[in-house]
């Protein structure tokens, strides 16, 4: 089948679309964007984190045809042209990148945090992030990150 | 494989009548997981996501009517008053990017002796409404729902249209075991509800059996033998958590042993009895 949705606000079009194929596997293997990473296949690793309208969701739970006509943003979508997000900026002062395998979702989560909760707390941050798993950092410099973005954010507005 | 996309419920009905081998979906983390790993192949995907009805809840005739679709984020964040013992129970659900996916509707489609919501749906009384074009609509409670492993009374050509819950006229506690806090399958799980209106106490076990069930000679002892003016019988506490623990039939699996968890329900049981009555007695003092 075909689907057709707007990726990280230009709409784009995959063509022999498996029925029962995942958003995440299109977004990688038809779009051509492998921000997105495909880990456990079954929700537990958040790595393939993405906006679905606007809402943070794992890309490999949701079914290509599900997001027929919506809009999804992947971490590729978060730099405006070549200024990146403040959060992927702390994620790379912070040291909170080592494999890098989790950081694409970690990044869409944290954005999706601070952008409800500009000045989460530790337990809020460590909430929103329970679904992301790291396997490298040990997550203290992954809070740092999402400390030092949110201050930054803070400054700013 | 077919993939439908209803757009209102009328025509989701006449899909799933027409096609009663489609796997319905809605926030896709039982479904897409299975297709994921090959553990599935249906002949036909019936999305439920556009059918923009399923995902409203109201409250009327004196029960909150919570569409299927409604995901565990919406009951946490705008149910948590109404409903407490399911916004507990949901709270606990998977991750973040899990509870704005996932729906109480899919946890009964699933029917998983696991599922975190059905602990709370019997302890408060919950009724399931299903439909189809033919038969129309068919009010199950959710103490009838659940007929094995992963079975329901769903029909092949039924669709679970929402589930009908009682407010809470009590505290209601939910209380889950398993390895952290996040990302967890329960190991198993228990739910309470006082109804002090009938002096009753409701009860729900989760992965302690083959289905999800109430420990009703518990809820018998304290319909009969609770004061409910007066601080909790130690005694009465304990003869409740050992009728509770009675009331599982558990297996051992690779999450924990049938002993484990006939003893964390007898544990979790009185804990839960014990918050709620804490409660109980200090609204009655304010």
């Amino acid at each position: 089948m075909r689907v057709t949705f707007t990726v990280n606000g230009r709409e784009q079009s995959a063509q022999d679309v498996w029925e029962g194929e995942s958003l995440l596997y299109v977004l990688r293997e038809r779009l051509g964007l492998p921000g997105s990473k495909n880990a456990c296949e079954q929700g537990e690793c958040g790595s393939c984190t993405v906006y679905l309208d606007g809402v943070p969701v794992c890309a490999c739970l949701v079914a290509a045809g599900q997001a027929e006509g919506r809009q999804v943003r992947t971490v590729e979508g978060l730099a405006e042209g070549d200024r990146l997000d403040p959060v992927q900026e702390a994620f790379v002062e912070c040291g909170a990148v080592q494999c890098g395998f989790c950081t694409p979702g970690l990044l869409v989560q944290a954005h999706d945090l601070l952008e409800r909760v500009p000045e989460p707390s530790d337990a809020e941050i460590r909430e929103a992030l329970a679904g992301n798993l790291c396997r490298c950092t040990g997550y203290e410099k992954i809070l740092d990150a999402v400390r030092l973005a949110a201050a930054r954010k803070g400054a700013a507005s | 494989m077919d993939f439908l996309r209803p757009t209102t419920w009328d025509e989701a009905l006449a899909a799933k009548a027409d096609q009663p081998d489609a796997v319905p979906i809605q926030g896709g983390t039982d479904v897409m997981v299975e297709l994921n790993f090959d553990v599935r192949r249906p002949p036909a995907l019936l999305d439920l996501g556009q059918v923009a009805e399923l995902r409203e809840w109201s409250t009327a005739g004196g029960m909150c009517r919570v569409g299927a679709g409604v995901p565990y984020t919406a009951v946490i964040e705008e149910l948590g008053a109404t409903l407490p013992g399911l916004a507990q129970a949901a709270r606990t659900v998977g991750s973040p990017q899990i509870r704005n996916r996932g729906s109480v509707g899919g946890n009964l489609g699933a029917a998983s002796p696991a599922g975190d919501s059905h602990p709370p749906l019997l302890a408060a009384g919950a009724v399931v409404e299903v439909e189809s074009r033919g038969r129309g609509v068919r009010m199950i409670p959710a103490a009838e729902f659940y007929l094995g492993v992963k079975r329901s009374a769903l029909e092949p050509d039924e669709l679970i249209r929402a589930v009908h819950v009682p407010p809470a006229t009590g505290p209601q506690y939910f209380s889950k075991v398993g390895t952290r806090n996040a990302m967890v399958i329960a190991v198993c799980s228990f739910a309470l509800a006082l109804h002090p209106r009938e002096r009753r106490v409701g009860t729900g076990l989760g992965s302690a059996a083959p289905t999800p069930r109430r420990a009703i000679e518990a809820e018998r002892l304290l319909a009969a033998e609770l004061d409910w003016d007066a601080p909790l019988d130690p005694a009465l506490l304990r003869r409740f958590g050992d009728l509770c623990a009675r009331a599982a039939a558990p297996i051992d699996d690779v999450r924990g042993t049938a002993a484990y968890r006939v003893h964390a329900i007898g544990v979790m049981a009185r804990r839960t009895l014990t918050w709620a009555w804490n409660d109980h007695l200090g609204k009655r003092a304010a």
